[in-house]
């Protein structure tokens, strides 16, 4: 099967400065992933705050340029930001964001925006298009007297559910999902969820899941990437990734989900913080929280290797580097 | 009295009302001496509010009523002064966000130092001895070169401690954690509870943990109390709750939650939404939402009562007991010793 997007190694770097006179210093919020999402997969990506997860996520739709590597829809290479063709593009790839009031436009009613999608990327005749709005409405849960409602009138997951209508408007075949479910409720959490995957589903949709919640993640992914500091670890089915995490970050990661009426001994609480991107440690960036340290892992930058069927990861120890140079 | 019950708190028939909206419907609560009491529920049942009404937070357009007592003696309804001797000094509260918390224009050590002048008196050479103590408690590495330091300067889970460590400052009996770990990175949210853990075990001060993370609330905690709509609707030990939720609303919350570990299976939300404070359902506020509900949960508010396994529960027809309850209840008796 011909992957749906493919992604080979990307690279992005930011430019920032250290205090108002400093030297520009490059930080690589991305560096060289590789990635790719069949039809109607989904691909689940995690990690911790500065890791690039949602830099990636813009990357794969073309809003963030790469400054080296590429992306390839449907075979065919990205077409540059802002161009007819990218505009076209984009109707076949929708993002959606943590925060559904940000993402609508607080002075429009909630199907002006569902139908604006169909306006721009002019997908079926004026007429139809209230039919389809209220086709879409109701796809995802939301009422019919709710579509001249304002996006102030409505709960947070109400508006979420307004945000990913408005998405599937264009009748996409992917879907970035950037922390979609993160600022609802639990109980509101799982009805998003379950709809995400019903509709997706229902139409075929590829997604990327960003998100920093492994439990979540785990619900809705097929296939899940651990990134750390601009670099995927480790990247299994996430069946056998939450149950057998190779990677000593991703192990640690899966320990710090606190699992209701579990006590938190015996867990594995990483110490220090995820090391600033601006100074990446030399050799594996995870090395200096990593219980597992070698001297190799100081040295050398480990390369993404399988590691079983369908899994790679990206660590000297795992992948059985040590031993291969001790002998 | 004070001395006659062990009870550091009381909250006695606390209500709010916002613009004559009515938020909090009269919490009763106790908080023991050194215990760690968690307060669960989704956005906008209360459970914040319930703690920045008993501790004069809330702005002047909140009307509270009822009675908070600290150790048997009235503070609620006091001047500025009477709020300010308990503020920080008895009772200390630390929220979601660290850094809006820390003044991003003052060095942190001025900041921490700052609290032990007013809470202990503490000036100088000494508070600033005491400052670098209670860093380093707090587990900010090397806090001797870091006191300089200004707030940005400090990622969010070091803000964190930050902000723990300014709410030490006052040798609390009490500290109220609000949402605390909900901003930071999952490994970073492992250690601040770790942290809260460890410091309550050092230093005997009670915790009341609020969150809406049923594990973190069940790492911390003893005993768990669960909102809904601006009532407790169960309250319990932490065994009972996560082994044997009986109000359909503390079980749903449990079922909603995605699981790390078992077979993968469809999530089981809960149907409908929080309601609106102006306009609440009659009878019990879940009722709309509630599979287990009948005609009578429609009319008549299930009230508050108490268990013969301890607990307290405000359900009309609640989830059923296993049968086994009556052992499950010694586990969780053994587990609260």
């Amino acid at each position: 099967m011909t992957a749906l997007i493919e992604a080979s190694d990307l690279v992005r770097i930011y430019q920032i400065r250290r205090g108002l006179f400093g030297r520009p210093h490059p930080v690589r919020a991305v560096d060289e992933i590789s990635l790719a999402v069949n039809p109607g997969e989904t691909l689940g990506i995690v990690g911790e705050s500065g890791s690039g997860k949602s830099t990636l996520g813009r990357m794969l739709l073309g809003i963030d340029t790469a400054q080296g590597g590429e992306v390839r829809f449907e075979g065919k290479p990205m077409p540059p930001l802002r161009t007819p063709e990218w505009r076209a593009l984009r109707a076949k790839m929708q993002l959606i964001y943590q925060d559904p009031l940000a993402a609508l436009d607080r002075r429009l009613t909630i199907a002006a925006q569902v139908g604006e999608p169909l306006e721009i990327h002019k997908i079926i005749p004026k007429q139809h298009q209230a039919a389809r709005v209220a086709e879409l409405m109701a796809a995802v849960g939301l009422r019919p007297d709710q579509a001249e409602h304002y996006p102030h009138e409505l709960s947070g997951g109400q508006r979420q559910r307004a945000v990913i209508a408005r998405a599937l408007a264009a009748r996409p075949k992917l879907l970035v999902c950037d922390e979609p479910v993160s600022a609802l409720d639990v109980s509101i959490q799982a009805q998003v969820v379950n709809m995400l995957r019903d509709l997706q589903a229902e139409n075929g949709i590829a997604m990327v899941f960003i998100s920093h919640d492994l439990k979540v993640v785990r619900n809705i992914a097929d296939r899940v990437a651990v990134m750390y500091l601009g670099r995927i670890v480790e990247e299994a089915s996430s069946d056998v990734i939450f149950q057998s995490p190779q990677h000593p970050y991703t192990k640690a990661l899966v320990s710090s989900v606190p699992v209701p009426g579990k006590r938190l001994e015996g867990r594995v609480i990483l110490q220090g913080e995820p090391p600033n991107p601006a100074s990446r440690p030399p050799g594996c960036a995870f090395h200096p929280r990593c219980p597992l340290a070698r001297d190799i892992c100081r040295a050398l930058v480990p390369e993404l290797r399988q590691i079983g069927d369908g899994r790679t990861a990206a660590c000297h120890v795992v992948t059985g580097e040590t031993a291969a140079i001790a002998a | 009295m004070g001395a006659a019950s062990s009870n550091l708190v009381e909250l006695r028939d606390l209500k709010v009302a916002f613009d004559g909206v009515q938020v909090l419907h009269g919490i009763n609560l106790d908080v023991r001496r050194g215990e760690a009491l968690g307060l669960v529920g989704e956005s906008g049942c209360g459970k914040s509010v319930t703690w920045l009404a008993a501790l004069g937070l809330l702005p002047g357009k909140a009307s509270v009523t009822g009675s908070v007592r600290l150790q048997g003696h009235e503070i609620s309804g006091g001047t500025r002064e009477s709020f300010e001797r308990v503020r920080g000094g008895r009772i200390a509260m630390i929220f979601q966000d660290p850094s809006s918390s820390l003044n991003p224009v003052l060095r942190i050590g001025r900041q921490i130092t700052e609290a032990l002048a007013i809470h202990r008196g503490l000036k100088g050479e000494a508070g600033k001895a005491e400052a670098l103590r209670l860093l380093d408690m707090v587990g900010i590495p090397d806090p001797r070169r870091r006191f300089d330091l200004y707030p940005h300067e400090f990622s969010g889970g070091q803000c964190q401690r930050l902000m723990i460590a300014m709410a030490l400052a006052g040798e609390p009996d009490l500290l109220v954690a609000d949402e605390p770990t909900t901003a930071l990175d999952a490994t970073i949210q492992a250690q601040i509870l770790d942290l809260l853990i460890q410091l309550r075990a050092e230093t005997g001060m009670a915790t009341v943990f609020i969150s809406h993370d049923l594990g973190a609330v069940s790492q911390v905690c003893e005993r768990v109390c669960v909102m809904y709509a601006g009532r407790i609707v169960e309250e319990g030990t932490t065994a009972q709750l996560f082994s044997e939720p009986r109000h359909p609303y503390t079980r749903g919350l449990f079922d909603a939650i995605p699981r790390i570990d078992g077979p993968r299976q469809r999530l089981i939300p809960i149907p409908g939404t929080v309601p609106n404070p102006k306009h609440l359902p009659e009878g019990c506020a879940f009722s709309p939402r509630c599979s287990r509900a009948v005609e009578a949960c429609r009319s008549e508010r299930p009230p508050l009562l108490s268990l013969s396994d301890g607990r307290q529960l405000a359900c009309t027809r609640p989830v059923p007991a296993e049968e086994r309850a009556g052992t499950k209840s010694k586990v969780a008796e053994e587990m609260l010793q």
